[in-house]
């Protein structure tokens, strides 16, 4: 499904990624591990498309299709969706508001039919109460005042809204405490099925009790320089990144 | 969610949308202002002798001032010796809707408010004024049953002349400032409305303006007067052609609100701005205050997104006793446009009460103010006053201007003011697309939620057209 081939990539001039290889294949999940400014978010931006980072090198394809040159939102219309680290917030647009307009925006761009009104509230609904959310929540304005657990609940919400086929979490897990952990793991995992795959960008093993990853791969200085089975994140959760640090040297 | 979606549509369509003309004839008189001029408009229109004497005296009140100065704006002052000031349709005396010009419900169905169609689906009574005169007004016999006067103010000078001699003027006086002396002077048509005691007008009242001919200045006239205890809400719209001059409105709203009345006045305002690089335009210099006497309230509520230089400060005078005054605007300015909006209000009753809400959004190279004055006097004993600021910018070559006057005259008022600053965010915009939404969309829906507080304003079928305005108004600002 995506296959990132010898990625490089820079902002303003610095390269910060520098030679990725990953292939992600469809009812897969892939955690990504390791220490910070190894360059985790700045994968999961550039696949999402931010134009702040000039590719160098390399390419990124999805379904056999390079997409380096498709603007975000088209990117999104394939089935391209990332859990943000730090969602922003836009006053005066209601959560409700923002998912029918997204929802909307992209059935057009791929010639489909709106969905209607009726249809959309049955469908927030449902998945309102698989991530146990209040109902008050979709008249609020989108991220403002919300708690950091809200955000990211929010964003797993649209996740499930949007039904992608590959969904990039980029750190979901700060910032949660362990029942909202749960709550938004059990989200993940009812969305899991063969057809569409899961990025997981994280530091910590606890994320990954619950969501569990079918390979883990270690990024230093903008490198995947180890990959494994579950049991790496294991291993790292036990020794830290100072053992690979050392074997990278 | 389909209207978003239609929002959304037309979004993709450019240039200003209204830029056709129409082709009707029209009876016009040569350039120029001088007495004969003015006796000349008002001879048309068969005026009495009170109405001529009251524009003449105007008139030279008018020549004894000066062009105001003051506001954060710069353009080349109109020729007022170069201007038309009498543009009206020919073929007047109009029955019924199949007696207008149909060239003339052509341009209205072009611009979406076919007559017929307002009439049966929205339940909106629809005051049309094209080139100042008025040429179809509906719905007069429902309102007439409740003893409601809606008509044009040419009429209401034949039919009404008491109410009008009673109120025209009292509150923006001929004196009051230089467009207001020269409306007054050779004003040509406008709506009067008139709500009895105690009655609740059952639909929006709406007036729609358009300046067709070219070299035509507009000068509409305004009355609305709402007697004890009764309430109206009142809509109007303004559209323009396109064309490289500079065209002059320089209208005149007045609103007497008696005890205990309600008006609520909502504008969406769509003159023809200019081209991309500042060529032609409208420059619309307005004059809006109204009087709220014991326990009135007056609700001022604009969407701005045209006109190539915008000076107006719709105001309340809150004179009696525990009345409310309220200020809810949107000033949307993009490429060479240049806004200095804002309002008065003025506290002299007890216990009186303001809140106004301001939104600036500056785009391309335009230059986009605030301007407001909040005094309280010496008899305003607990009055309050609340005051919101917000300005946001896109891009980094327009500005934004917030001028906050405040005269407090007696130690038991109240003021807030806040104000913000901000940009349209690369990670809004970002977090938008990654969505799906493209650029264009994205934009749209932040700004329609920065908006928001005033559009919830609106009546609904205005918030819906003024959602799509500001989202075509903003076309191409970022990227």
């Amino acid at each position: 499904m995506l296959e990132i081939v010898n990625l490089h990539a820079s902002v303003d001039g610095q390269p910060i990624l520098k030679g990725i290889n990953l292939r992600i294949g469809a009812g897969e999940v892939h955690a990504i591990m390791g220490p910070n400014g190894s360059g985790k978010s700045t994968l999961s931006n550039v696949i999402a498309g931010r134009e702040d980072y000039e590719i160098t090198e390399g390419d990124i394809r999805f379904h056999g299709e390079s997409i380096l040159e498709l603007a975000p939102e088209e990117r999104a219309h394939l089935g391209v969706f990332l859990s943000f680290q730090y969602p922003v917030e836009i006053p005066g647009v209601t959560v409700s508001n923002f998912i029918k307009t997204a929802i909307n925006e992209s059935k057009k761009a791929r010639g489909e039919e709106p969905l209607d009104a009726s249809s959309m509230l049955k469908k927030m609904r449902e998945k309102m109460d698989l991530l146990e959310m209040d109902k008050g929540f979709l008249s609020r304005s989108l991220n403002e005042g919300f708690s950091g657990g809200e955000k990211k609940r929010n964003e797993i919400f649209q996740m499930a809204m949007l039904e992608p086929t590959l969904a990039i979490l980029d750190e979901t897990d700060s910032g949660l405490d362990i029942d909202a952990l749960r709550i938004v793991a059990n989200g993940v995992n009812a969305l899991r099925s063969p057809q569409n795959a899961f990025m997981v960008i994280t530091h910590y093993q606890r994320l990954l009790d619950h969501i569990v990853p079918d390979y883990v791969h270690v990024l230093f200085k903008g490198k995947i320089v180890k990959s494994g089975d579950k049991s790496l994140a294991l291993d790292l959760e036990e020794r830290g990144y100072d053992w690979i640090k050392k074997e990278q040297e | 969610m389909s209207e978003q979606d239609q929002i959304l549509n037309e979004v993709t369509s450019s240039e200003y949308k209204y830029g056709f003309y129409t082709d009707v004839e029209s009876d016009k008189v040569p350039p120029g202002l001088n007495e004969d001029v003015i006796r000349m408009i008002s001879a048309k229109k068969n005026e009495p002798e009170w109405m001529t004497e009251w524009r003449l005296d105007a008139f030279k009140i008018w020549q004894g001032m000066a062009e105001p100065e003051w506001a954060n704006v710069h353009y080349k002052k109109p020729d007022f010796q170069a201007i038309s000031y009498y543009s009206a349709p020919k073929k007047k005396q109009i029955n019924g809707l199949d007696e207008v010009d149909p060239e003339l419900l052509k341009t209205f169905e072009k611009l979406g408010i076919s007559l017929d169609e307002q009439k049966r689906l929205t339940g909106v009574a629809m005051d049309v004024v094209v080139d100042s005169v008025s040429v179809a007004t509906t719905f007069k016999k429902t309102l007439a049953e409740k003893g409601i006067i809606f008509c044009s103010m040419s009429e209401a000078i034949q039919e009404y002349p008491e109410l009008i001699k009673k109120y025209l003027g009292t509150v923006v006086p001929k004196t009051d400032n230089f467009y207001a002396a020269l409306n007054s002077a050779v004003f040509t048509d406008g709506s009067f409305c008139y709500i009895p005691k105690g009655v609740r007008c059952p639909m929006e009242l709406s007036t729609y303006f358009r300046i067709n001919e070219s070299g035509t200045g507009q000068f509409e006239r305004t009355l609305v007067v709402a007697d004890e205890s009764s309430y109206v809400s009142y809509l109007e719209g303004c559209t323009a052609p396109q064309r490289d001059e500079n065209q002059l409105h320089a209208a005149v709203v007045e609103l007497v609100a008696m005890d205990d009345a309600e008006i609520k006045y909502s504008t969406v305002q769509n003159w023809f701005p200019g081209d991309a690089e500042g060529k032609g335009g409208v420059f619309n210099f307005v004059t809006k205050r109204g009087i709220c006497e014991r326990g009135a309230k007056i609700s001022w509520t604009q969407v701005e997104t045209g006109s190539a230089v915008t000076w107006k400060y719709p105001s309340c005078i809150l004179k009696g006793d525990n009345s409310v005054g309220e200020f809810y605007s949107v000033a949307v300015t993009n490429n060479y446009q240049q806004a200095d909006t804002g309002t008065k209000m003025i506290h002299l009753g007890k216990n009186t009460k303001s809140t106004i809400v301001s939104k600036g959004i500056s785009a391309g190279h335009s230059h986009n103010s605030y301007r407001g004055l909040v005094r309280m006097g010496p008899r305003a004993i607990n009055a309050r006053n609340f005051s919101q600021c917000d300005s946001l910018l896109m891009g980094d070559r327009c500005g934004a201007h917030t001028f906050p006057y405040i005269e407090v005259k007696h130690p038991s008022a109240r003021m807030e003011h806040e104000a913000t600053t901000s940009k349209i965010g690369e990670d809004q915009i970002f977090y938008c697309q990654q969505r799906g939404l493209d650029m264009e969309a994205a934009i749209a829906l932040i700004v329609n939620g920065y908006c928001k507080d005033v559009l919830n304003q609106l009546p609904m079928e205005f918030a819906v057209e003024a959602q799509k305005l500001l989202a075509i108004s903003l076309e191409g600002s970022v990227g």
